[in-house]
């Protein structure tokens, strides 16, 4: 085990998957030479030199496209996208093409490609750049969607996401690259995909989570504990597959959920999440589900307003506080 | 072309497979289009009938591992690059034993095996697949270049210009051949480009581009080939416009009426078929009776794919669930 941040913790594993596999390249925008805006494609130009690290034009939907082609020819592309809201620019090739392929040709062939997108808000970066997008790739049928929370995750999760012969839509957290953690140095340290991880027991209430929001949601642990409200924290890891046993056997213990998502609240993970749990464990639940959302609002500049659009430690407390308080 | 003798160029016998596949294209386009008002074939239904010169001229030219993409027009291309008769139409009729057990229909053709990688019905959608194909095939060194045809539409969008920039940047083997065939559904080229020489939009990439006859399956032939070969020894693109004509409409749902007859029957007077059978003729390498036989073997053929089709099972309910994922 190392403690590393969950940028290195990615940059790892994109080194020991190019490693082992000679047919793993990747390509983004300034991922080569300029090492990525996010510094996780850091060394690997030096290392695996040019023909397996390449820096591509500004042209998104053919990012993903040239992928889909690769990955249809015998390489196992991982293409970054330099933020998840250029990923709008892509949606033809990931939606129409990388989604579609496979089964609209009868399964004659896979498309081992992963499609990296750093995202999410809280960095004032306004509205075109602070999106939380992971509800419409979670929306198509045909991709995987990782969305880890913990460097280890990180790593495990984009490893599993390189090795999986479908596509992968990888979502990273901006506000989580300088995040510390523990990482087994192991190389095949592999995390499922398809397995929520509990990451704190408790029996008072559940909390369903994913990426910063879990992050968030742990804190929120911590300070309803001083309270002696026990919650119990379950991170989603990946969207797609959606483990939903693992949270609907948790809420049956507790009888109480609350989701967290930062997308918006509209037609949000958070309402897929509550219907699973409305369909597994009605009889059991002794509070409706509670979501706390990212309002429906473009996102704002202004810091002050931009933390109103975000879910904060103090609303997840606020729910957890009054799905224990409701009375049916 | 017209100067020099066919049998210069290729043997007799694939002469005669040429012919041959433009003759089953032909049929197995007009029977579709039987079919479908049988209501046997549903959803859409865009047919070939009079391009046929650029789908044999070209595949061809072609090595047989050279990838092949096309858009939704491509019956024809699968079916010059090897796929079954039978199993083309069982797809159109949606059943178990299509090229791709009834998934993906009229639009979305596919055989790996033949290295045809595919229909694609998001107008532009497969130019970057084939610089991703070309990619890959350089990567493994494997010689095999990506042929990418496209109707004269997909020149507008986005796809087309970051494809070429792209193919041009990172030097990859990618043939791009346009079938101008004048119209984008209802809408000319003039009226919807502002410069209608498509050959010549490379020039922003640094492309060569040539324009050629799409009536004449030799003329196509002879750019293909040359054109083929330099990809593939430069590992660069390069693009040819083929001039072509449909008979038909965009697809069975559209009467045409965006077009003069007197401009159909022109192009129609130019139909590939019979310009190429009378070349055949006059230089001996077949005669009329062996054209006649010929059509005869063609619809048989059709016939029998139509009655495989019709015999062949539904896909299992099961079958929804299937090919999802890996």
């Amino acid at each position: 085990m190392s403690e590393i941040t969950y940028r290195d913790a990615l940059n790892l594993a994109l080194k020991e998957e190019m490693r082992r596999d000679p047919s793993v390249v990747v390509w983004g925008e300034d991922v080569a030479l300029y090492e990525g805006s996010f510094k996780v494609s850091r060394g690997l130009l030096a290392e695996f030199g040019g023909e397996r690290v390449l820096d591509t034009p500004i042209s998104e939907n053919t990012i993903v496209g040239v992928a889909v082609g690769a990955a249809m020819g015998g390489v196992r592309p991982v293409a970054e996208l330099m933020t998840v809201n250029f990923a709008l620019l892509a949606m033809d090739q990931i939606i129409d093409h990388m989604t579609k392929i496979r089964y609209m040709f009868g399964g004659q062939v896979n498309l081992p490609m992963v499609i990296r997108a750093p995202g999410g808000g809280g960095s004032q970066l306004a509205a075109q750049h602070s999106q939380s997008l992971e509800t419409f790739f979670m929306h198509a049928p045909g991709m995987h969607v990782a969305y880890p929370a913990t460097p280890a995750d990180a790593k495990g999760l984009l490893k599993t996401a390189i090795r999986d012969n479908n596509p992968v839509m990888f979502l990273e957290h901006e506000l989580l690259y300088n995040s510390k953690g523990e990482v087994p140095d192991d190389p095949e340290f592999l995390v499922p995909f398809g397995k929520c991880d509990v990451k704190r027991e408790g029996k008072d209430v559940t909390i369903v989570a994913y990426a910063r929001m879990t992050v968030l949601a742990l804190q929120a642990a911590d300070e309803l504990a001083k309270e002696n409200i026990a919650c119990e924290v379950v991170d989603l890891r990946t969207l797609a597959p959606l483990d939903a046993e693992t949270f609907v056997v948790s809420v049956k213990k507790t009888g109480r959920a609350v989701v967290v998502e930062e997308c918006w609240r509209t037609c949000g993970l958070g309402a897929e999440i509550a219907t699973r749990i409305y369909d597994g464990c009605f009889d059991l639940l002794r509070a409706p589900v509670r979501r706390v959302s990212g309002l429906d609002v473009p996102m704002p500049y202004s810091r002050k307003l931009e933390k109103l659009c975000i879910p904060q430690v103090a609303d997840i407390v606020a729910a957890v506080k009054e799905t224990l308080a409701a009375k049916y | 072309m017209k100067e020099t003798s066919l049998r210069a160029i290729l043997p007799d016998h694939e002469l005669v497979r040429m012919y041959e596949q433009m003759v089953l294209c032909r049929e197995f386009e007009e029977s579709c289009a039987e079919q479908y008002t049988k209501g046997h074939i549903t959803g859409f239904l865009h047919l070939y009938s009079g391009q046929e010169a650029v789908a044999v001229g070209s595949t061809h030219a072609l090595h047989k591992d050279d990838f092949i993409l096309s858009a939704y027009r491509e019956h024809a291309q699968a079916i010059v690059r090897g796929a079954e008769p039978r199993r083309v139409m069982a797809e159109l009729f949606g059943k178990a034993t299509g090229i791709c057990k009834g998934k993906g229909g009229s639009m979305h053709l596919f055989d790996p095996e033949l290295a045809f990688m595919g229909g694609y019905a998001i107008v532009g959608g497969q130019f970057p697949i084939a610089v991703g194909l070309a990619f890959a095939s350089k990567f493994r060194k494997e010689g095999r270049i990506a042929a990418c045809f496209f109707g004269d539409g997909a020149v507008n969008q986005g796809t087309f210009h970051e494809s070429l920039n792209w193919a041009r940047l990172w030097e990859l083997p990618v043939l791009f051949v346009c079938e101008n065939n004048a119209y984008g559904i209802g809408t000319s080229v003039e009226r919807s480009s502002a410069l209608a020489d498509i050959h010549k939009r490379t020039c922003g990439y640094d492309i060569p581009s040539v324009r050629v006859d799409g009536m004449d399956v030799m003329a196509v032939h002879a750019a293909v080939k040359w054109g083929a070969e330099w990809v593939r020894e430069q590992s660069r693109p390069y693009l040819i416009e083929a001039l072509t004509y449909r008979f038909r409409g965009h697809s069975m749902a559209d009467p045409g009426k965006y077009r003069a007859a007197a401009e159909v029957e022109l192009w129609k007077s130019r139909d590939p078929l019979p310009a190429f059978a009378i070349r055949l003729i006059e230089e001996g390498i077949v005669t009329q009776a062996e054209l006649g036989a010929i059509k005869q073997e063609a619809i048989a053929v059709v016939q029998q794919a139509v009655t495989f089709a019709e015999e062949s099972p539904w896909p299992e309910d099961g079958a929804v669930w299937e090919d999802v994922y890996v």
